[in-house]
């Protein structure tokens, strides 16, 4: 898997809208993933991969799944102190709904080292989407800061 | 961008878009701005007011205030009054950070007193006010007494030590709303929110030492009436919310609703993010009571850093808070929907105001009003950016066309990737600091994308309000020393 490949793009004047892109959909919600974590901190790279958590999540549609991982992951920053980022991501698609299992991995917030931003609220569901391109997946949301 | 074709000025300062701009309108857009705020707001706020129009048991129009701009599902600024009957509630009517506000502090203090002890008042209200990402409040409690505070809002904190009666009677509804209930609350937004009592917060969150110099008084009884009295005055404005507690309520719901919309509810969905659920149905109602606990978790959080406030002065300045004449002028809401009678006579009637961005301002003689502004309206604030000052309004009685709502800031013009491109923060502190204004940041990047430049005016902003007769100006404080979040 190459390196997560994201942007931040012009969006609603008060948020931060990102736009991150995948050979598969799966690499999308990864670069998705690290995009939140570079507006969290200017130095993501900086996040070790020393606690990690799975989540499963099951929605409808691919949108929605995106918009569940992306708050999942701003959940656990403020319950559990942690910067995560999904290492890992595999789609199940069942009958009714698809279901997302993800390995997450980051570490507790350190002061001292974690040069932090902005604490995001929400990613939330305005422009939200998790669509095909000519070469990949592409994923864009914006996030509440 | 140039407003869209079929605006018709309506009034002064005062616009509107017909219902028949976009099909499904119910009621139309109305957008209180001068000519130059018009033209400089995004073409997605018109999108987004008429999207709103929309809604099922929308009253009246759907509003803009003079400071709208483009927000997700409703543009921030944007007020919309549902009946309660045929009406919905939309999480994104109100926005993440509910119940999102302002407070203003006075003191007897005046700037030549201050001055020489500024760097030492910023410094110290940076290191005991805890802002930025991830911060834990200096409030410790347990989540049952967390529950509490999600039930009693600032007369919790009151109760506790924290402030006394007249901050109660200072601040929007008593600091209590009461149909907050939370059991209506998830266990993960309690987790989320229980030790952040007593946090700033981030983004466009703030505490900022101002001064009302002689020139910035418009109207001199109302501005003594409300503590505003001498010249060089040193106030205290500060910016926070319901913080991960309120995020997680309105993240909780905006999923639920988006599950059952057009399954239970048969309704539309234009766009994700104004679902929505009427207002008079169990998830309607389970979710107004969970939003008034994050109103009121933001009532105590601005109540425990008032009372950390007055610590750090009164240690500063070695007097006790009272002796420094330190009052609360008020405390206003910015993210909320609340129920409301509105309308004369037979026409008066109980509505849900959704307000996003927007501001609560009754006029005087308003029954909801404490004694203290019956005759005055109540105080409205609107913040300005760091570098360029706020204003002190009052509610007036011609605000009942917006269902007495007035602006909440400056509005933004510009978005946080283009701001950081423009300017780096530590140049932009440098900047400031030529300007006579003392900026500590938790974060650089944080302060670039608040640099003035990205709002509109806030001068412009606040005589619009005052043109289109949503509220009148009473003074403009400038900005000495800020400690952004």
């Amino acid at each position: 898997m190459s390196a997560p490949d994201f942007e931040f793009v012009e969006g609603a004047t008060s948020d931060l809208a990102f736009v991150a892109r995948g050979a598969t959909e799966e690499e999308a919600l990864v670069a998705a993933s690290e995009a939140l974590l570079a507006a969290t901190l200017e130095d993501p790279a900086s996040v070790a991969d020393d606690v990690s958590r799975q989540v499963k999540l099951e929605e409808g549609d691919l949108d929605l799944l995106l918009l569940r991982l992306l708050n999942e992951l701003v959940y656990l920053r403020d319950a559990e102190g942690l910067l995560l980022r999904a290492r890992r991501v595999r789609l199940v698609r069942g009958p009714d709904a698809i279901r997302l299992e993800a390995e997450l991995a980051g570490e507790h917030i350190d002061r001292a080292r974690h040069r932090l931003t902005t604490e995001v609220k929400a990613a939330t569901a305005h422009g939200l989407c998790l669509e095909p391109t000519d070469g990949g997946w592409r994923a864009r949301a914006t996030l509440d800061v | 961008m140039p407003a869209p074709p079929g605006m018709r000025r309506v009034g002064s300062d005062v616009w509107e878009l017909g219902v028949d701009y976009r099909p499904g309108m119910r009621v139309p857009v109305r957008v209180y701005a001068s000519r130059k705020l018009l033209d400089e707001m995004d073409d997605k706020v018109f999108e987004q007011a008429a999207n709103v129009a929309t809604l099922p048991g929308i009253v009246e129009a759907s509003l803009c205030m003079p400071d709208a701009h483009w927000g997700y599902g409703f543009p921030i600024g944007g007020v919309a009054a549902m009946d309660v009957r045929s009406g919905v509630i939309s999480p994104g009517g109100i926005g993440f950070d509910i119940n999102c506000g302002m407070r203003l502090v006075r003191t007897d203090l005046v700037w030549p007193e201050v001055k020489p002890k500024l760097r030492q008042l910023v410094d110290e209200l940076a290191e005991r006010v805890p802002a930025g990402v991830g911060r834990r409040g200096f409030v410790r409690i347990d989540q049952d007494t967390f529950r509490e505070v999600l039930r009693e809002g600032a007369r919790w904190a009151v109760a506790k030590g924290y402030g006394t009666p007249d901050d109660l009677a200072r601040t929007e509804g008593g600091g209590c709303l009461a149909d907050a209930d939370p059991e209506r609350v998830s266990d993960r937004a309690i987790e989320r929110g229980y030790r952040q009592i007593g946090t700033l917060g981030s983004g466009n969150h703030y505490l900022e030492i101002q001064v009302l110099r002689p020139e910035g008084v418009f109207d001199e009884r109302l501005a003594r009436a409300f503590g505003l009295d001498r010249p060089e005055q040193v106030v205290i404005m500060f910016h926070c919310g319901s913080r991960g507690f309120g995020h997680q309520v309105a993240t909780d719901y905006l999923h639920d609703f988006l599950r059952v919309m057009p399954t239970r509810f048969k309704l539309p969905v234009l766009d994700r993010e104004l679902a929505c659920a009427p207002f008079d149905s169990p998830e309607g109602r389970d979710y107004y009571a969970a939003m008034c606990c994050a109103a009121n978790m933001s009532f105590a959080n601005r109540q425990v850093i008032l009372h950390r406030i007055r610590q750090v002065f009164s240690d500063l300045f070695g007097r006790d808070p009272e002796a420094l004449g330190i009052r609360q002028v008020y405390d206003v809401a910015h993210n909320t929907a609340k129920l409301e009678e509105h309308g004369a006579g037979r026409a008066r009637r109980k509505l849900l105001v959704h307000r996003k961005g927007a501001t609560r301002a009754f006029p005087p003689g308003h029954p909801e009003l404490p004694p203290e502004f019956r005759e005055t309206g109540q105080p409205v604030i609107i913040g300005g950016s760091m570098e360029t000052g706020s204003y002190v309004l009052a509610g007036v009685e011609s605000g009942a066309g917006s269902f007495f709502s007035t602006a909440h800031g400056s509005g933004r013009t510009m978005s946080r990737t283009r701001a950081r491109k423009l300017v780096r923060g530590k140049e932009l502190q440098r900047r400031m600091a030529e300007k006579g204004i003392l900026v500590r940041s938790a974060s650089w990047r944080g302060l670039a994308e608040e640099a003035g430049f990205a709002y509109k005016s806030v001068d412009e902003v606040a005589a619009a309000t005052e043109e289109a007769g949503l509220s009148r100006r009473v003074a403009h404080l400038v900005p000495v020393g800020n400690v952004k979040g």
